[in-house]
Formats: C-alpha cells, sequence, structure tokens
C-alpha cells in the first residue's frame, strides 16, 4: 500500500510505501540502494544524475518523502544538492558515501542532512530512515493541532514547524520554529535561493488587542532603550507567542510611528521649503531647528492624525506613489520617480510579518541578480522624516516594500528598515507603520534610536541621514531571516513609544549621536544581516563573524540584491547626505558586499540628488558596502534572530500581520 | 539378488557423492568468505536474493565488474601520463572503486583501494602504479571467484533437485531419506552455506 501522506491518515501503515529517491553516480551501489531499499517496502525511485534528480523533485514537489544521495558525484556536489532540496523543498536528505571522514559528516550535518550513512549501507540503516519524514511531519502536526489552518507538511514543510493556538482572543497563531530539523538551520546557513517559497504559506500572528495592549505595557515597562523582543516577550508572558512574532510586531510599531511622522512633516514642510530650491549636497548636521519642527510637527500631528487605519491608507497610498513626492517640488518629485523607474523591482508579495518567509523569499531575490537590480535601481530615495530628525534612525536599509516600485516611501528610515526587513514589499508595513506612528507618535524617533541602539552596536556618525533606506528591493534582501526583520522591529517600536518623547534632543545632532544612529542603522544592519544571512548562507551569515555584516553597518540603503556576505568587499561607505531645509536624505551607499548575485554589478544608481521640498532625496550610490560601527549589538540581534528564522523556513504573512489591527493602543 | 544389490550398492554410492558435491558447492561462498575475498557484506547480497530478484548477486557483480573494469583502466592511463599525473582524478577513481567494492562486499579490493589512496594523497607516482597492480590483481582474484561461484550455484541447484529426488524415491534406503537430506541442509546453513532455491 502506497502511503501519500503521513500527515492525512495516522494509521497508515508508514513506512510502508514511502517514496524514496535515491541519487548515486555509482551503478553498483545505486542498484543495490534500490534492492535494499525495495526490501524496506519503500517506494524506489533511483538517478545517477544529481540533475536529473533536482529536476524531477521541483517536477512535483509532493512526489517523495526522502531523498538519499551520495556525496561524490561528477554533475554535482552531494552537498549542494542536498541545500538545494533542502531550500526548495524542505524534503529530508539522507547523505551516503565510502568516505566517513568526521569533517565530512559534519560538512553533511551542517548543511541540512538528516543523516549521513556509509557505504557499504545495510539494510538496518536504511530500515529506520523513515523516522526521518515522521518527525518532520509530527512535529508539524503537533504544532499545528488545534489551530484552524493547518497546511500538510507536505505543502508547507518549510522551517515553520506549526501553530499553537493561544488563549488570547482566540486569533493567536504562533509559528514555531522547527528546531529539530538539522535542514533547517543548514538551510539558513547557505543562503541559497529558494525558488519556490514565496508560495508557501506560513501562519501569521494575530496582534489582538488585548496582546497589542499587553506588548505596549511590556515596552512601556521596559523603557524604549531597553525593550528587546526578548525582554518583551518575557514581560508580555503570552504562551506560545515567540520572539520573532514580538520583534516583528516592534519594528512594524516602529515603521507605522515614523510613516506617520513623516507624513504630517512633510506636510508642515510643504509649506516651509517650497521657498528653498537647494540642492546642495552638502552634508551637514540635520538643523536642529529644522528638526525640532519636524518633530513637533510629528508630535504635533501625530494626535491629529486619524485613526490607524486612514494613516494607513492615507499614508501608504501617498508613499505608494510617490505621493509624498507630489506634494513637493517636481524636482524633487521627478527625482524620486524617477527613482522608481529605474527599474525597482517591486519586490511583491512583501510579507510583513514573516521574517522567515523572507528566508525563502529573500533567497529567491536575491538569488535572480537581475531581480535585484532592478529593485535596486527603483529604491527610492526619499529621506525619512523621520531620518531626518532622527539620524540615527537613518538605518535605511530599508526595504521599503513599495508596492508598486518605487514609491518614495516616506516612511521614516527607521520604518524603512522595519519595512524592509519584516516586509519587503509589502505595502502593509507601510499601512502599519502608519498606525503605528499615529500611535506612538512622538516616540518614533526615540524608537528608532534606543531600540536599535540596544540593538545594534554603534553606527557609524554618517551623516544622519546616511542611513537612507533604500525602498523596495532591499525589503526582500533584508528580508532574510525573519527573525531579524522582527528583531528590528521590537526595538524600534519599542523605541518608537518611548523615544518620541525624547527625540528632539537627539535630532539636533543627529550627526554625533552615533548610537542613535546606530538604532538605525541597526534596523538595516539587521534586515541586512537577515538579508545576509539569508542570501548567503543560512543561518552563518548572521553570525557576527560575518565581515559583511559588521561591516555594513551601512543603513545607508540596502541593496535590494542578495547580500551576500563577500568578504573582502569593500566596506566605505558614503552616505550620501544632503542637507536641506534640515531635511537630510541620506543615500546609503549599496551595501556591496551584500549582494550576493550581483557580483559587483550595481544598481547603477548614480546618486542623484533632487530636492524636494525641503528635502534632498539622494539616491543611493553604490559603493563599497560600508562598515558600520559597533555592529555588535545589531549583530547579535541579527544573528540571533538569523538563527531563529533558519529554523523556520518560510516566513509567512503572519508576522507581521499588522494590516488587520488597528493599533488603538497608542504605544 | 546379487545383481539388485549391486544396484543398490551403485545408488548409494551415487547418492552419497550426490549429498558431498551439494554441500561443498553449497559451501562455496563459505570459503570464498574465509578466504577474505568477499565478506560479509556478500553474504547479506545473498540474501536478497529472492522470488523478486532472483538473479540480484549476479547483475550486481556484473555491474561491479563493469565499473572496476572501467575505473582501473583510466587508473592506468593517467598514471601514464608523461606530463603529469592528475592525482586527483586517481583520487576520485580511488574513492569510487571504494565505494563500489565495500558496497558489493569485495574485501581485498576494498583494502587495495585503502592502500592506493596513502600513495596517491602523497602523489607517490611509482606508489600509485605498484597498488594499481595490486588492485588489478585482487579484482581478477574477485572476479574468478564470483564467476566461479555463480557456477557453483547453478549446479548445486541441481545437485540438490537430485537429492530429493533420490531421497524421496528412495524410501528404502535408510542413509538418503528425507530426514537426513534435511539434516543435511541444517548442516550447511549452519556452516554459513545456503541451500539452493528450487520451485
Amino acid at each position: 500500500m502506497r502511503v501519500e501522506r503521513v500527515i492525512s491518515d495516522e494509521n497508515d501503515s508508514f513506512p510502508v510505501g514511502m517514496r524514496v529517491l535515491a541519487v548515486d553516480d555509482d551503478p553498483t551501489c545505486l542498484l543495490l540502494l534500490e534492492t535494499l531499499l525495495t526490501k524496506c517496502n519503500y517506494n524506489v525511485t533511483t538517478t545517477s544524475q544529481a540533475l536529473t534528480a533536482l529536476k524531477m523533485l521541483r517536477e512535483n514537489k509532493n512526489k517523495f518523502d526522502l531523498v538519499i544521495s551520495d556525496v561524490h558525484m561528477p554533475d554535482m556536489d552531494g552537498f549542494k544538492l542536498l541545500e538545494l532540496v533542502g531550500l526548495e523543498m524542505d524534503l529530508p536528505v539522507i547523505m551516503l558515501s565510502a568516505n566517513g571522514d568526521t569533517k565530512l559528516v559534519m560538512k553533511g550535518i551542517t548543511h541540512g542532512a538528516c543523516d549521513y550513512l556509509l557505504k557499504p549501507v545495510r539494510i538496518e540503516e536504511l530500515q529506520n530512515i523513515w523516522q526521518h519524514v515522521i518527525r518532520r511531519k509530527k512535529f508539524d502536526r503537533k504544532d499545528r493541532n488545534g489551530s484552524g489552518s493547518q497546511d500538510k507538511p507536505y505543502i508547507d514543510s518549510s522551517e515553520t514547524a506549526g501553530l499553537g493556538n493561544v488563549d488570547q482572543n482566540g486569533k493567536f497563531n504562533k509559528k514555531r520554529k522547527d528546531q529539530n530539523e538539522d535542514e533547517d538551520e543548514e538551510r539558513d546557513e547557505n543562503g541559497h535561493d529558494n525558488e519556490d517559497l514565496s508560495t508557501q504559506k506560513k501562519p501569521r500572528v494575530v496582534w489582538s488587542v488585548e496582546l497589542h495592549r499587553k506588548f505596549v505595557a511590556a515596552v512601556n515597562q521596559l523603557g524604549i532603550e531597553k525593550a528587546v523582543p526578548k525582554k518583551i516577550l518575557e514581560l508580555m508572558n503570552v504562551e506560545n507567542l515567540t520572539r520573532e512574532n514580538v520583534a516583528s510586531h516592534l519594528q512594524a510599531l516602529f515603521l507605522n510611528l515614523t510613516d506617520l511622522k513623516f507624513r504630517l512633516y512633510l506636510k508642515r514642510i510643504s509649506c516651509v521649503a517650497n521657498q528653498q530650491a537647494n540642492m546642495a549636497a552638502a552634508l551637514g548636521s540635520v538643523d536642529s531647528t529644522h528638526l525640532r519642527m519636524g518633530t513637533m510637527n510629528g508630535l504635533g500631528n501625530f494626535h491629529t492624525l486619524a485613526g490607524p487605519d486612514q494613516i494607513h491608507n492615507a499614508a501608504f497610498r501617498s508613499f505608494q506613489h510617490s505621493g509624498v513626492l507630489r506634494r513637493l517640488n517636481t524636482p524633487a518629485g521627478v527625482g524620486i520617480s524617477g527613482l522608481p523607474s529605474s527599474g525597482l523591482v517591486q519586490l511583491s508579495p512583501v510579507n510583513l510579518g514573516n521574517t522567515s518567509t523572507n528566508q525563502s523569499k529573500l533567497q529567491s531575490f536575491v538569488i535572480p541578480g537581475n531581480h535585484n537590480a532592478n529593485i535596486l535601481q527603483g529604491m527610492p530615495m526619499s529621506l525619512e522624516f523621520d531620518q531626518l530628525q532622527n539620524n540615527r534612525a537613518a538605518s535605511h536599509v530599508r526595504q521599503f516594500p513599495s508596492v508598486d516600485n518605487t514609491t518614495v516611501l516616506p516612511v521614516s528610515s527607521i520604518s524603512g528598515s522595519l519595512i524592509d526587513a519584516g516586509c519587503s514589499n509589502s505595502p502593509l508595513l507601510g499601512v502599519t507603520s502608519n498606525s503605528l506612528l499615529l500611535e506612538g507618535s512622538s516616540q518614533l524617533p526615540t524608537l528608532h534610536a534606543s531600540n536599535v541602539r540596544d540593538n545594534v552596536s554603534g553606527f557609524p556618525n554618517r551623516s544622519t541621514l546616511s542611513d537612507f533606506t533604500s525602498i523596495g528591493p532591499a525589503s526582500n534582501q533584508l528580508h532574510g531571516s525573519k527573525a531579524d526583520i522582527q528583531d528590528q522591529a521590537s526595538p524600534i517600536s519599542c523605541n518608537a513609544g518611548k523615544i518620541i518623547s525624547s527625540a528632539p534632543q537627539d535630532w539636533n545632532a543627529p550627526k554625533k549621536e552615533a548610537p542613535y544612529q546606530s538604532n538605525v542603522p541597526s534596523c538595516s544592519i539587521n534586515s541586512l544581516r537577515a538579508v545576509n544571512g539569508d542570501m548567503a548562507q543560512l543561518g552563518q551569515c548572521l553570525d557576527q563573524n560575518n565581515p559583511i555584516f559588521n561591516r555594513n553597518v551601512g543603513f545607508d540603503f540596502v541593496d535590494p540584491l542578495p547580500i551576500k556576505c563577500s568578504e573582502g568587499e569593500n566596506l566605505a561607505m558614503e552616505p550620501s547626505v544632503i542637507e536641506k531645509e534640515g531635511y537630510l536624505m541620506v543615500q546609503p551607499s549599496r551595501w556591496g558586499s551584500y549582494i550576493p548575485d550581483n557580483e559587483g554589478e550595481n544598481f547603477a544608481m548614480e546618486p542623484s540628488v533632487i530636492e524636494k521640498e525641503g528635502y534632498l532625496i539622494v539616491q543611493p550610490r553604490r559603493q563599497g558596502s560600508y562598515i558600520p560601527g559597533n555592529l555588535g549589538s545589531l549583530e547579535d540581534l541579527a544573528s540571533a534572530m538569523t538563527k531563529q528564522d533558519h529554523d523556520k523556513g518560510k516566513p509567512t504573512d503572519g508576522d507581521f500581520g499588522y494590516n488587520d489591527y488597528s493599533l488603538r493602543t497608542c504605544i | 539378488m546379487d545383481f539388485v544389490s549391486q544396484l543398490q550398492r551403485k545408488f548409494i554410492d551415487y547418492s552419497s557423492s550426490l549429498h558431498r558435491e551439494f554441500t561443498r558447492l553449497a559451501l562455496y561462498p563459505v570459503l570464498a568468505n574465509t578466504q577474505g575475498i568477499v565478506d560479509d557484506q556478500f553474504t547479506q547480497l545473498r540474501k536478497l536474493e529472492d522470488e523478486n530478484s532472483p538473479h540480484f548477486v549476479m547483475e550486481v557483480a556484473s555491474l561491479f565488474f563493469e565499473d572496476c573494469g572501467k575505473l582501473i583502466n583510466n587508473m592506468a592511463i593517467a598514471l601514464e601520463q608523461k606530463q603529469g599525473v592528475d592525482f586527483k582524478q586517481i583520487d576520485e577513481c580511488i574513492h569510487q572503486l571504494k565505494g563500489s567494492s565495500s558496497s558489493i562486499g569485495a574485501m581485498r579490493v576494498k583494502n587495495a583501494c585503502i592502500a592506493f589512496r596513502t600513495f596517491s594523497d602523497a602523489k607517490n607516482r611509482e606508489g600509485c602504479l605498484r597498488c594499481l597492480q595490486q588492485l588489478s590483481h585482487e579484482y581478477s582474484l574477485l572476479k574468478n571467484k564470483l564467476q566461479t561461484l555463480f557456477r557453483v550455484s547453478v549446479a548445486s541447484r541441481y545437485l540438490y533437485v537430485c537429492l530429493l529426488i533420490v531421497s524421496r524415491e528412495n524410501e528404502h534406503a535408510e542413509p538418503f531419506s528425507d530426514v537426513l537430506v534435511f539434516q543435511l541442509e541444517q548442516q550447511i546453513v549452519a556452516a554459513g552455506g545456503s541451500i539452493p532455491r528450487v520451485h
């Protein structure tokens, strides 16, 4: 009897009929393997070519339950096949080799192999391999118990383990990390692109009012400075809530606040800036007055802003279509709009909440170099209002999730990075940000700074706006690990709440405030890290050891291109910061090293400074990746997030499920 | 009377020799095993042979010989290169050969591969040539043994059938009763041989 899915029938006589794909270039071994497996009552398909195997697997993901592959093969390295299978199909893979060197075995495990068998393979060993399949499925199922939305493990076998129900308002889903799966970890480390993960859905975390209230309370209690996801999680004391959930919520909150603030500021600025048409590219510190004004505006406006929903839509919409820009002088508008046209590739499905998804997405985005290139070009240059004010918040690595490309999302850099990090390409982010902004209002800058600061090591003092976030494409990349984003979000959100009040002071000397900057960058960094991690190697990149990461504090601009840990990339960061009417727009330099697939390609954007009502929008320039200041905490955060993400598998939209949540509760 | 007893005597002698031959052939793989030419893995392979894969061992062995022959050839060519020996290729060949031989249970061939590897790692051309020679020798030895084994297994099947017939036909001849045949089978299996399957 053939068992198609274990999940579907607990009483099936699994493992009878388990479908195994055996790959080995040695015909003797292949025949032996086939016979042995048949003797174990499995359903065996064999091939001697790794490429053929991949093709078969890609044709139909659900055709096989398990893959056994030789390590040494002429057409493709067994480890590479292992990674690809793990990433794309999320199937358990068993390695087989005549060589039992510990190093090789270690390599197999780190690449995500479920098991490593030595030749000659014995039937007793093969009789047990079905455990790997069951283990995965059970793990997924267990998590989904009780939850309404259960994806079949086969389909949704990514890192997301499953959902658990919380006794909250009944709508709380938790995404569990698949911590037991070596493959997940391995996948993370490898950062290979995943072409199909975008189709996988992840359970979403829905932040009910109650939950959010708890969250806000926790943030307030901790203080902006200290409100890191982990602590927030502890304080909240909610079952089945993961750190990533909190982090992404935090980030979304932050983004919202930034967005909101920005809009308000723009309104004000547009009047004032109209007379000035200074396109000076001087990187100066943000005019404190300006900032303050902005701040005030922001603060003031926050209160006057409508409900989150309105903001959402309004802000978002305007952002999306360079609405903000339209309000500005034409040139500015042009400049910005120009960006998008350069081919910003829409990072389409932004997963707000899903960092994990993003791993996969990230990967998909990342890998295809062209993709990124486009995205990159489209990077909006809008300088976040917040950024201006909070320099630090500049970490704009933000990948603005521009739905329609370009959008100069006025969301502040922080938001930007958040957006990027969390939900690349998700318009919702903007919306969310807005709402968050509305809620948190004045806190936004603080949010960026402090939280970010907590997580991110000192950001180099670049011009305040150095952290220009590159919208859009970056998000994809940044998306990287969900964890990262979430982590970013969390700190940011926290900051938003608390920082705002202290923002004005900070803004005065944006440049100097490294910590502030670092905060923002941290977002980026986190994002980047996330991206990096994903891109380069799931999980490994996010290590602090990742030099790229360390170097790239560059929150400036996140290259939409996949971020690759390229070690020797030059990290000169040259954010172009232009001060205009106290408004600095900084175009983050390209994070060269982060673009794995774009071997140095550039999204070729010459930095163009566009003057807009009161602020210049500078387009990112491609420069080497720059080295962020102390990335310490950021890296830690990032790696932590990444690691978590790895296990998570595909990001789900759920993590950033703010869309439905109207933040009535103020931070 | 005399004539009949003579016939009986002949019959008994014939049956005894059948027994002996059968035992010898049935234990042939055991012999190969003790000589180290094949190891336990080979025994496992033989056990895998059943109605679904009646000629499994033969198929696997044929594949192995083909593969092994090619690899040895390639290595010989590689070692003959005047310009420079590509040790990496040789290394890969050795690795593959090691995998195949261990899968089929060719112990001596596998050991020869292991020894070969050390010389290949050391990039010692002379040592490699010697090893290759040793490897070829072991390969031939294995091939011979396995081919004989196949013939033996075929022959032993015949003998076994004869034995059964004789024992049935000769209810009166004590030495060849069913019980005795059964005991013989047990002894063979205990010694590590296998009773041929007859339908």
